[in-house]
């Protein structure tokens, strides 16, 4: 039994210092696609082919976007959209997190709030935006309201499902233990929805980023939205596209956050990795 | 505190829409304080379901279960469990798994946990997740877990089942040590007639449906015991006949 367990740990150790080469080989196989994309733009867009006013070319949009930094207008837009994801998730995710763990522990608070959760969850939320600036102006209230419920209802339906999931043979230890109440949550609940709680994480991060373009498209003096908004009008296809790929990169780097949280949280999962 | 179970008139009925299932009916039965016993007896005999309130799990039936001089009315870490699975945390390594809500930072507790690691052979597994041991591994993470709260009765529901047999036997020796050395009392159920004479004073032979106590053996041997021994063969026609004596209901045997 030992001598097996012995082999096992070689073979983990083994795979530990493979695993630097495969995350290049990964990353190099991921950046295949958008590298050829790339090229058969600027090269359709040199030759032509690509109307220019309607399609930059990339390295068109590069100059644009060192300009934009260089300026500062990049950097005060960029501030004022990361304030506002950022205080938007912070309050959504929050309140998705407390009210997914009161729903989920009681049975009771369940039968009293989740039908009324469920309702509102099924309300697109473009539908509510115009009651929203009505309620709250077009000021900064308005837009971390809508990206708080954008980012409010992943988590609090994951955390609900990951508390619900809890191995009930899992809690009969506890129950063994003696744990508190307190104990109980803190270190069986969570821990055992903790995969589910991170998933909401990441797609309440993907909700807030929505709804902050939707906040800004929208009505807004500053921010990236508003700066893609305002290029629109002047025709200006290349501040339009540097707006998109700030986007892009910013979903990205937020997810990539989450993911590195995911590998280092549950690295005692026991699951398929292909 | 004295560590005696007593028993008295339990009976306990499952109960859902359409059908109520009698799984043990007015049961008495007192396991001394330091003692060994086993209980064995075909599935659906409630065997388990006995474990069960014994512990506390499940507090919903007839008569009474005194532990000492306290009615059982919920789980204590008085009573350690010991499940068929491992039931361990799976986000958490070995030290800290036997650890469970108790600070490891402390260091009386650290060196129990130390201890307990080297009692049940883990050394060198302290930081290892449940999903790289064995099974038997995880069994004795376990062990350990429940020795750790110093139970005063350390309750085992077939917990060598899902093991191969050399681990089984190394495992069973594993308990008899701990219980000679701690005096702790055992009730351990099973259904492997062998595990039982190896290792109790007393085998319980339970009956199904209802599940009720058929006989009660006790095994004078002195430890450690020879499976190959001519008493010990002995014991097993005596529990055997007494598990395929079964007077009326013989068809209950083909579930």
């Amino acid at each position: 039994m030992s001598t097996q367990t012995v082999a096992q740990n070689k073979h983990l150790v083994i795979r530990e210092t493979t695993k630097q080469s495969k995350l290049a080989k990964s990353a190099l196989r991921g950046s295949v696609l958008p590298v050829v994309v790339l090229i058969a733009w600027q090269a359709l867009g040199s030759v032509g082919i690509l109307p220019a006013q309607l399609f930059s070319s990339p390295l068109l949009i590069v100059m644009t976007f060192i300009d934009l930094v260089q300026s500062g207008e990049m950097g005060m837009h960029l501030q004022i959209s990361l304030t506002r994801a950022f205080l938007g998730f912070a309050l959504g995710g929050f309140l998705g997190l407390l009210l997914g763990i009161i729903v989920g522990m009681q049975k009771k608070s369940e039968e009293y709030l989740n039908p009324s959760i469920q309702m509102l969850r099924t309300v697109p939320l473009l539908a509510i935006t115009p009651l929203f600036i009505m309620w709250f102006g077009f000021g900064e209230l308005s837009k971390v309201l809508l990206i708080a419920l954008g980012a409010f209802f992943p988590l609090y339906l994951q955390t609900f499902l990951g508390l619900r999931n809890v191995d009930k043979k899992l809690y009969d230890v506890a129950l063994i233990l003696e744990f508190s109440r307190r104990e109980q949550i803190t270190k069986l609940m969570i821990p055992a929805a903790l995969p589910n709680i991170l998933l909401g994480i990441r797609l309440a991060l993907s909700a807030a980023w929505m709804c902050l373009v939707v906040a800004e498209l929208l009505g807004a003096d500053r921010g990236v939205g508003f700066m893609i908004q305002d290029a629109r009008s002047f025709m200006q296809t290349d501040v339009v596209f540097v707006g998109i790929i700030i986007f892009a990169l910013a979903g990205k780097i937020s997810d990539s956050l989450v993911r590195f949280l995911e590998n280092h949280l549950l690295k005692w999962q026991d699951s398929f990795k292909a | 505190m004295v560590a005696t179970l007593e028993i008295n008139q339990v009976s306990k009925t499952f109960k859902n829409e359409n059908e109520s299932v009698h799984v043990l009916d007015h049961l008495n039965l007192t396991v001394n304080n330091g003692e060994f016993v086993t209980i064995i007896g075909p599935s659906g005999c409630g065997k388990s379901t006995l474990l069960k309130l014994i512990a506390g799990l499940d507090s919903d039936f007839d008569g009474t279960i005194m532990a000492g001089d306290l009615t059982v009315s919920a789980p204590s870490k008085d009573r350690g469990f010991i499940f068929q699975e491992h039931r361990l945390f799976p986000w958490l390594n070995v030290e800290k798994n036997i650890a469970g809500n108790l600070p490891l930072k402390k260091p009386d507790i650290r060196k129990r946990v130390d201890d307990l690691i080297t009692l049940v052979k883990l050394k060198g597994f302290e930081k290892a997740y449940p999903r790289q041991l064995s099974g038997g591994m995880s069994q004795r993470v376990a062990i350990a877990r429940a020795l750790l709260r110093n139970p005063e009765v350390l309750l085992l529901d077939e917990p060598f089942g899902a093991l191969d047999a050399f681990t089984r036997t190394h495992l069973q020796e594993a308990l008899l040590e701990i219980w000679e050395r701690n005096k702790t009392t055992m009730v351990l159920v099973t259904h492997d007639i062998d595990e039982s004479i190896f290792l109790s004073r007393k085998v319980v032979v339970m009956d199904a449906k209802p599940g009720r106590i058929k006989a009660i053996v006790p095994i004078d041997l002195p430890y450690p015991r020879t499976r190959t021994s001519k008493a010990f063969q002995e014991f097993r026609s005596v529990i055997l006949t007494q598990l395929e004596h079964h007077p009326a209901e013989v068809e209950d045997w083909s579930i």
